[in-house]
């Protein structure tokens, strides 16, 4: 692999979860953005054992590159199986950079209700960021230029991976 | 004027002639085929090297558009599309506004194109007052003014009792009935062929036997009343069957196809086309293909233009709401060519059914070049390809389904008693 | 056939540009339409049930034959996209001024129009505006004469889709007026292309096209052969003006040998749901136990066609 090499993803993921453990509480709401972002949600709900389902977002409704490349092929649906009005939720994406997903969550959660707060918990924060959107939790900070792709696969045992690709 | 015409193939199908001969023209009429008479001297020489030199062409349906629809073309337009097309006699249909139903309209019609110097137009008259199927025309009137034959046009005659009277009355003067097969009833509202495209495209169907029927009904008096008929625009392989069968029983019958059905099916609509909505429709290919034999056998005796244009606000419409019919004397010679070049007819064989066989059913001295007779004439370069499209159409109908195609054969000069009416840059 | 002109639906990508028939439609785009439709149905179950994807788009309702519940799904789909809807009745009047329908759909792109649902009397309508439009503009057909109703074929499919999973080992029936009706021509299409197996019509011989068969169904002429076993049953309305005369001696016949009644239903599987594309004539083509009983999902039908036309919708501005 050409570059530096990523940390490991379920090291990362590990520290995530303890730096958000005393963070959350019973009521919390967890939510999970489409496709990387739901595996870290999922193993953080389990393992913050959260009462409150697990959230998952698609955001392609919402995303403001849709004038350019039109819908996503594989839109997964949204779901929210908890009353969204006055809680605290926590909104977690694998890679955040630019911010603009956040952004589609965050108007696609306000169709939900008025959130009380929300804070967003990312497995990697590679910075690049055109939107005043940043990190309350976040495994790792990695500085990626901008024809790097940082990306999150998960294999069949579940594990998660990091890899990186140059455009 | 004396016009010497060489080097030309020159093929009068009539005449039995297919070979290199020239000819000679003067004073409006051929005077000699083959080699100059004593003396001549011409003061215009076409040089037919490498082109067909043929009888202008006659075509047994080609819509004027006068009176009442001049918006659509007029006299004018479409009389140079017709030379520009090499026909020089034409027969024209009696659904004008109001129709041919008079003889001060004939005769006026007759006058306004005698005027135009150009093709010979032959006014088939109206069989009912007003095309309404129920009472006759003064028919020997009208034939005085100018008509050739009578017909309905494409209006039905519902009543059997009318059509049987006019048939008797016709044959009395010897008069020829045109009539168009087509069941008004079983057509009502159709505008496709009943078959897998109406199917597929929800276009209401007519089916054929909106033609055999009407076609049996026809055949049937004809042989009560030994009047002489013209099918016109046949278009389904069992209408053919029929029709041969009546020749075949020496029932007075004759019949012509459309040049568009020898070569297009109800495939070719497409995704609803509108050029594609003619009237008979577009059939089937085995249909197609059955009218493309009988054509080939003599059953079929012509093949006309069924010229009908149409502007485009009324074509441009969706399918079944678009008026029927397409442009044609300009593609009448390349699309016969076409049939006989796919089918394997020899030219003679190809070109008799758009001259002398047409001119034997409109019952003209025309069609042929024996020496003596009017020097209509068409000569024509059989290899030369042309697009179809608006600017190279003199009609001044574009709505034809060859649109944007490549057509084989294009008319050089088209002669009209001698004079040379028609001459491609 | 020497005029082979390429599918007008999709652009130099493959991509669908406009909707006008399912026929010759790419299985894959079918599928995406379906699975895209999925997401926007869980939108529609939703406290907000708007998603900004459209936003400054103007999308234009053209009818120029009345429909108001079609006209309407298309609205709120449109309105749930936030897409800026405009309804436009052309009534008898203007086309009878003599403006033809292309001029009246070249005053209207003139109007900063993104996309069209167009509703006609006529057999290929859509396609023919689809041929005059700036390249820009996206076209839905709405359903046009006896040819197409796209997105009810897609519903259906959807619906089948919801309570079948599958379309590989399914027999489904269409019943009634197949002759005049659009929506089974896009049935028919749509079922063929997502592979289902066995599809029967049956009506009397006066109902169905000639060449049906062609199409790739089978012909039943008795209903109770025709439901024998069969996993989805779908109704077609019957237009009132086609009850009696030549086509059929009466609504009380029809309905004692085509109409939709429990004992009928019991010869189907005993899981088989019933669609309708509805306005419903109970007591002509369906019985009102059918229509309301437990087999029916006529209602879901409705539902699922708002999340149909938003994913069909929201798929043709993005391409």
């Amino acid at each position: 692999m050409p570059g530096k090499s990523l940390p490991d993803a379920e090291q990362l993921l590990q520290a995530l979860t303890d730096k958000m453990r005393p963070e959350v509480g019973p009521e919390t709401g967890l939510i999970g953005i489409h496709t990387g972002g739901v595996w870290i949600a999922e193993r953080l709900h389990r393992d913050l054992k959260l009462k409150v389902p697990l959230g998952t977002l698609d955001v392609s409704f919402y995303r403001d590159d849709y004038e350019k490349i039109g819908l996503h092929r594989d839109v997964k649906t949204s779901s929210v199986p908890f009353e969204v009005e006055g809680r605290h939720l926590i909104l977690v994406d694998d890679v955040l950079y630019t911010g603009r997903t956040i952004r589609a969550a965050m108007n696609e959660l306000f169709d939900y209700g008025r959130a009380a707060s929300i804070r967003l918990a990312a497995l990697v924060d590679r910075g690049g960021r055109e939107l005043p959107v940043a990190a309350q939790f976040a495994g790792a900070t990695i500085a990626a230029a901008p024809n790097q792709t940082i990306e999150l696969r998960r294999d069949s045992n579940g594990r998660l991976e990091l890899v990186m690709r140059e455009n | 004027m004396k016009i010497h015409i060489k080097n030309g193939r020159l093929i009068d199908p009539k005449n039995g002639i297919d070979a290199q001969q020239d000819v000679f023209i003067a004073a409006g009429k051929i005077v000699a085929v083959g080699s100059a008479p004593n003396g001549f001297s011409a003061n215009r020489m076409i040089d037919a090297s490498s082109m067909i030199v043929c009888p202008g062409l006659v075509d047994l349906s080609a819509r004027l558009r006068e009176p009442g629809f001049e918006y659509m073309a007029t006299l004018e337009s479409e009389m140079v599309a017709a030379i520009a097309g090499g026909v020089t006699s034409l027969a024209c249909p009696p659904d004008t506004d109001p129709p041919l139903d008079e003889p001060g309209l004939v005769e006026m019609l007759k006058f306004r194109a005698r005027n135009l110097h150009q093709a010979h137009v032959y006014p088939v008259g109206a069989l009912t007052q007003a095309l309404k199927g129920e009472r006759l025309t003064e028919m020997a009137e009208l034939v005085d003014a100018g008509c050739v034959a009578f017909s309905q046009a494409d209006a039905p005659i519902s009543d059997n009792n009318v059509l049987l009277c006019g048939l008797q009355y016709a044959a009395t003067f010897g008069f020829t009935v045109w009539l168009r097969a087509q069941d008004a009833t079983l057509a009502r509202n159709g505008v496709a062929h009943d078959g897998q495209v109406a199917t597929r495209l929800g276009l209401p169907a007519i089916p054929v036997c909106a033609e055999t029927t009407a076609l049996a009904t026809f055949l049937l008096l004809a042989r009560e009343t030994g009047a002489k008929i013209h099918i016109c625009r046949l278009s389904s392989a069992e209408g053919v069957d029929m029709v041969r069968q009546a020749k075949r029983l020496g029932i007075p019958v004759t019949c012509d196809i459309a040049v568009h059905h020898a070569h297009l099916s109800e495939m070719d609509i497409g995704y609803f086309d509108p050029n594609c909505h003619l009237t008979p429709p577009l059939r089937s290919g085995r249909d197609r293909d059955a009218l493309r034999l009988a054509l080939a056998d003599g059953t079929v005796d012509a093949i006309c233009s069924d010229h009908t244009p149409i502007d485009e606000d009324v074509k441009q419409l969706p399918f079944a709401e678009a008026e029927s019919g397409a442009t044609g004397l300009e593609l009448l010679l390349p699309l016969t060519l076409k049939w006989a070049e796919e089918s394997n007819i020899p030219l003679p064989a190809a070109l008799a059914k758009i001259t002398s066989d047409a001119a034997r059913i409109l019952n003209i001295d025309a069609g042929h070049l024996s020496a003596g007779s009017a020097a209509d004439i068409c000569v024509f370069d059989p290899e030369r390809c042309w697009k179809v499209e608006p600017a190279a159409l003199k009609s001044q109908g574009k709505n034809t389904p060859y649109l944007g195609l490549e057509l084989k054969g294009k008319v050089k000069q088209t002669l009209v008693e001698g004079l040379i009416v028609y001459e491609a840059k | 056939m020497w005029l082979n002109p390429s599918n007008p639906q999709l652009n130099k990508n493959g991509e669908l540009h406009h909707l006008l028939t399912l026929e010759g439609l790419p299985e894959a785009i079918l599928w995406q339409i379906l699975d895209t439709a999925k997401s926007f149905v869980g939108v529609t179950q939703r406290e907000v049930k708007k998603v900004p994807l459209l936003r400054g788009k103007a999308v234009f309702n053209l009818f120029f034959e009345p429909s108001t519940r079609t006209r309407t799904t298309f609205e709120i789909a449109a309105k749930r996209l936030s897409a800026d809807v405009i309804n436009l009745a052309i009534n008898q009047s203007s086309q009878s001024k003599g403006e033809s329908v292309l001029d009246t759909v070249a005053n209207l792109a003139a109007m900063q129009a993104d996309m069209f649902i167009v509703r006609h009397a006529a057999s290929g309508a859509p396609h023919l505006i689809s041929r005059h439009v700036a390249p820009e503009i996206h076209i839905i057909n709405a359903g046009d004469g006896r040819h197409a109703h796209p997105t009810q074929g897609l519903l259906d499919m959807f619906t089948i889709r919801h309570y079948k999973q599958d379309f590989s080992s399914l027999r489904v029936a269409i019943i009634g007026d197949i002759l005049h009706s659009r929506v089974a021509r896009s049935q028919i299409h749509a079922l063929t292309t997502l592979g289902c197996p066995e599809i029967r019509v049956i009506g009397p011989k006066t109902l169905l096209p000639s060449h049906v068969e062609k199409l790739g169904v089978h012909v039943y002429h008795d209903m109770r052969n025709g439901l024998k076993d069969v996993d989805v049953v779908m109704m077609l309305r019957l237009q009132s003006e086609r009850m009696q005369g030549a086509l059929l001696p009466s609504a009380q016949e029809f309905y004692k040998y085509y109409g939709l009644t429990e004992d009928k239903l019991a010869l189907a599987r005993p899981d088989a749901i019933v669609l309708h594309p509805g306005p419903m004539n109970r007591g002509v083509e369906i019985d009102s136990s059918v229509a309301d009983g437990g087999q029916s999902v006529i209602l879901p039908q409705v539902t699922f066609g708002i999340g149909i036309r938003m994913a069909v919708m929201s798929i043709l501005a993005g391409n």
